[in-house]
């Protein structure tokens, strides 16, 4: 627990940088409780939950991903994840129901995405209710939601130089095969542009743990991101 | 494979015409000739092929059928891989890319009528000249030693055979018999490696032959991933692995292979098995060519070409470019830089800011890998390293064991990149 906190802390700290308004408040998870309807055919939560399609979700805040326990098999790429040192806070567990495969390429989480920020903010505020000790998560860190994890329209709607995305694509063909293959490296190949450009911001910024990909994606500009995207949304 | 297709179709009409010329010969297309299929070479000739669509001839000369990685020759040690799965061929770089292959050694560069000599004699006209001939070793550089005496004290350093025999050597000690090893001084290929290599025959050991020692003898104070492998071997190895630095005495070490000693700073410790691992330069024809200064190749890190001849890029452990590591992953990143800016050159496409990049793992026990890695860029002075990361110690299992799991994607992904 103590370890997690110091990551929740540590994550918030690096994303809050730069006098960005944090502190959302907590949402409403009397409505949260409503939205979960979606999630139930796959998730309990609460007393004597179970895993069943998915994990269960009591004591999901700090919990590493992918580490239920034995008798739950993830997906490759969440249990990477987890490996690699994600831990669900608000902010990584936003980030996951916003767009489950942009975070995890391969979860078996077969679920769209919420796409209204208030309808997440209430869903977690809700599943924060049955976290071990919530006392012991400060109200205002972890819940807090800082801005810049959103991409801004105008990122988001770079459209990428193909050549330049090839030539920059030859650095990530080192280690993610062109093939597609997904052995002991996730591949890459066919992403959607959008999914592919969130992922790498989401690395950009430290969101997403791994120290490779935080130290390639951290060089690149918003432009290279698209670049990249563009040319490998197109590989077959 | 739609782009492999059209640089089939494109250089097939080539290599009729190749087979109808003379060896010598300048017909409209430049000419790209590549020394070395190794990480840097067959890089470089994949890509300049693949990404010309048969607008530039690539010849690369190497003299090996087959290239056995030294990246995972360790693992070999170890048992953790097959020295089979670590050989690769150019069939597919000729076949689906149209990489001329020509199986000889290089033996001449003459820069000023731009020709290379092989060793079978052809003489091979150049518009542009890449050299990835990897390492030699530096002359005297551990007293007693020199290639003649390779069968007895191998260096294992160069992929292969070598490897294969100083397995063998570690597997036939004598029970509670001791292996030495002497580490080479900077810079050298693969910082990390000597040092997994030492985890690996002490994983090897602890199998076959519990009680048996290892003495590392190290002309160098400190080395890559020191408190990684430190903790690793400690946790693993307990008390098998003895390293004698510079203090005391490890930087004054000669060795005599017919009585199978190291004779550290005066005092003669008898081995059952020894592998050293010379100082390194680069590989001879760099010198030949005369793009050397002192024991490396001097080049700009925007283009890989050489500082002494525009016409000559050096790729690779022979370059001497600044802060990257002699890797297999540096020469790949590399070479891919040089590629771009050769059809640059040749063919006026584009040209982007180079940026190069390495990450280096290492397997210290089973499910036990570490990763330090790098990201650089080109300045007008030399490759300069702008942000690093290095695995930490005291990772949990799962970590490790991803790590290590990472690094065989890593293996299938560069060799895949490198050979097609
Ligand atoms: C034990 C060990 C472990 C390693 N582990 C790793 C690792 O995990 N990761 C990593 O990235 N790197 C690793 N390396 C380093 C890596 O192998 C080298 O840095 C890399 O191979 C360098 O590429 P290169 O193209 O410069 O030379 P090489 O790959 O050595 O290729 C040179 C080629 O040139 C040919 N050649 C030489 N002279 C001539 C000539 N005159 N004419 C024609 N052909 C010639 C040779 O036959 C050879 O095939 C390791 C090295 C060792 C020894």
């Amino acid at each position: 627990m103590i370890k997690a906190l110091v990551k929740i802390l540590g994550l918030a700290a690096l994303c809050g940088g730069g006098g960005i308004a944090h502190a959302d408040l907590l949402g409403d998870a009397k409505r949260g409780e409503t939205l979960f309807r979606d999630c139930r055919s796959c998730h309990q939560v609460g007393e004597g939950a179970q895993n069943r399609i998915g994990p269960h979700l009591n004591n999901i805040f700090g919990r590493k991903a992918g580490s239920v326990g034995d008798d739950y098999r993830y997906s490759k790429g969440l249990a990477r994840m987890g490996a690699d040192g994600l831990i669900w806070s608000f902010d990584t567990l936003d980030a996951y129901i916003e767009n489950p495969k942009a975070l995890v390429s391969d979860t078996r989480m077969a679920y769209r995405g919420m796409k209204d920020e208030k309808d997440r903010a209430d869903l977690l505020a809700y599943l924060r209710d049955f976290s071990a000790s919530p006392a012991n998560i400060p109200e205002s860190q972890p819940t807090a939601r800082p801005r810049e994890v959103e991409l801004s329209s105008e990122t988001l709607a770079i459209v990428g130089d193909k050549a330049y995305g090839e030539y920059l694509a030859s650095e990530c063909l080192t280690c993610h095969q062109r093939s597609g293959s997904n052995e002991g490296i996730p591949g890459v190949v066919g992403w959607p542009v959008e999914d592919f450009v969130i992922a790498m911001h989401a690395y950009k910024r430290q969101i997403r743990p791994h120290p490779v990909m935080q130290m390639m994606a951290g060089r690149l500009s918003d432009e290279e991101i698209a670049a990249l995207a563009a040319y490998f949304e197109d590989l077959e | 494979m739609r782009l492999n297709r059209r640089a089939f179709i494109g250089t097939g009409v080539a290599a009729t015409a190749a087979l109808q010329a003379p060896m010598v010969w300048s017909q409209g297309r430049a000419r790209v000739v590549v020394i070395g299929g190794g990480a840097g070479g067959a890089t470089v000739a994949r890509y300049l092929a693949k990404d010309s669509n048969g607008e530039i001839d690539v010849v690369l000369v190497e003299p090996a059928k087959h290239y056995y990685t030294c990246f995972f020759s360790n693992l070999y040690i170890g048992g953790f891989q097959d020295m089979a799965d670590l050989g690769h061929s150019y069939g597919t770089l000729a076949a689906e890319y149209g990489v001329n292959v020509v199986h000889d050694w290089a033996v001449g560069v003459d820069r000023d009528a731009k020709t290379v000599t092989l060793a079978g004699g052809a003489v091979l006209s150049y518009d542009r000249l890449v050299l990835s001939p990897g390492i030699d070793f530096v002359d005297g550089s551990v007293p007693g030693w020199d290639v003649s005496v390779q069968n007895k004290m191998p260096h294992a350093y160069k992929g292969g055979s070598q490897a294969e025999l100083l397995k063998a050597q570690i597997e036939a000690m004598p029970e509670g018999g001791r292996f030495a090893m002497v580490a080479p001084p900077n810079p050298y290929r693969c910082p990390p490696g000597p040092y997994e290599r030492i985890s690996m025959v002490a994983h090897l050991l602890t199998q076959v032959n519990p009680t048996a020692k290892i003495l590392l003898v190290d002309p160098k104070e400190s080395f890559s991933k020191q408190a990684l492998f430190e903790e690793g071997w400690q946790k693993h190895y307990g008390g098998m692995v003895e390293r004698i630095g510079p203090d005391f005495g490890g930087d004054k070490v000669e060795v005599r292979a017919d009585t199978m000693e190291v004779i550290i700073d005066g005092n003669a410790e008898k081995v059952d098995a020894c592998n050293v691992i010379p100082g390194q330069k680069a590989g001879r024809i760099c010198e030949m060519a005369g793009v050397t200064e002192g024991n490396w190749a001097p080049v700009t890190g925007h283009t890989m070409q050489s500082r002494i001849d525009g016409n000559v890029y050096v790729l690779g452990d022979a370059s001497n470019q600044g802060d990257m590591p002699k890797s297999g992953y540096s020469a790949n990143s590399q070479a891919k830089v040089a590629a771009m800016a050769i059809r640059g050159e040749l063919l006026g496409s584009s040209v982007f800011p180079a940026k190069f990049s390495n990450t280096c793992w290492s397997l210290i026990a089973t499910d036990d890998g570490v990763k330090v890695g790098a990201a650089y860029e080109a300045t007008d002075e030399k490759i300069a390293s702008v942000s690093s990361f290095i695995s930490q110690t005291g990772e949990d299992a799962d970590l490790r064991k991803q790590t290590y799991e990472e690094s065989l994607g890593w293996y299938a992904g560069i060799t895949s990149d490198m050979f097609g």
